[in-house]
């Protein structure tokens, strides 16, 4: 009974993370503050939902010994993590520096070091 | 002397996968085999032979083999639990800007104390995964990164960097 709760609060919290993730994505005004909103909000809400898939393995093989599709199912999560934990900087990084390099600048932005740096070579 | 150091630790590192992949798949059909059945075991090795003989070149360029000391992998996953904590306050103050709107967005320079490309690519990744900070670009000359910052503040260096560069330093220079 506590195992189960335990694991409807991290699907919770990983629901919630993602739909802020998406109200983000409409409030903010230009491309990379969205992008905190689309890819970090939603990276930890799918962080906790793998957390959820990885309690939830881990209980069902405590409860079942013996049955390995369990266990199996827990490390290929734990794989898609560090997937999800490489891929998801690397992908944010290659958006914002593809918007900056073809001029899209921060609206709003009190400071721009990178457009400085350019602006001078 | 160096090619086979790159063949070892390209076949050591194919065959966790491999195996990582492969554990406790299966074994409630074949009776007296304890993680991996033998034929598993087999396929594993002769794959991970075939990966480093083809790649050892590519996947170690490098002639400094310092990451082949355990402890470094140690504390690079002790370093989940910092970052993770990092996540989690940046998460909140992240989710409370969106619903508020205050925000005062900004691209700054940091000049991270690294030097290895691996930790600064550690470094950029982190700042990256923690919300509010998202790394643009980077010089490779004098390392320094550019940080697309949801709140500019004062002293951007020791704001965003100064929390991990403690950790990277241990496992990565």
């Amino acid at each position: 009974m506590i195992a189960l709760t335990i694991l409807y609060i991290l699907l919770a919290v990983s629901i919630i993370f993602n739909g802020l993730g998406v109200i983000g994505l409409h409030r903010f005004p230009d491309v990379y503050t969205r992008l905190h909103a689309a890819t970090k909000c939603t990276t930890f809400g799918t962080i906790f939902m793998t957390f959820t898939i990885i309690a939830y393995g881990g209980v069902m093989y405590y409860w079942n010994p013996g049955q390995d599709q369990y266990l199996n199912m827990v490390l290929h999560t734990l794989a898609a993590l560090v997937a999800i934990l490489v891929t998801n900087p690397t992908g944010a990084h290659a958006l914002a520096r593809a918007a900056h390099k073809i001029g899209i600048l921060p609206k709003h932005a009190v400071v721009d070091h990178l457009a400085e740096m350019e602006g001078k070579k | 002397m160096n090619r086979a150091k790159a063949f070892v630790s390209t076949f050591l590192l194919s065959l966790f996968v491999y195996l990582f992949l492969t554990l406790a798949a299966g074994r409630s059909m074949i009776e007296g085999t304890i993680l991996w059945s033998v034929e598993e075991l087999v396929l594993g090795v002769s794959v991970a032979l075939i990966v480093s003989a083809v790649a050892s070149d590519i996947l170690c360029r490098s002639d400094n083999y310092r990451m082949l000391n355990p402890v470094r992998w140690i504390i690079m996953l002790v370093y989940a639990i910092p970052l993770f904590i990092e996540m989690v306050k940046a998460n909140l103050d992240v989710a409370y800007r969106v619903i508020t709107g205050n925000i005062r967005p900004g691209i700054v320079k940091i000049k991270p104390p690294l030097k290895t490309d691996l930790g600064i690519t550690f470094l950029a990744n982190s700042i990256t995964l923690t919300p509010g900070t998202l790394t643009v670009d980077v010089d490779e000359e004098n390392k320094d990164l550019y940080i697309h910052w949801i709140n500019v503040t004062r002293k951007p260096t020791k704001t965003i960097s100064g929390r991990f560069t403690k950790w990277i330093r241990r496992f990565a220079e």
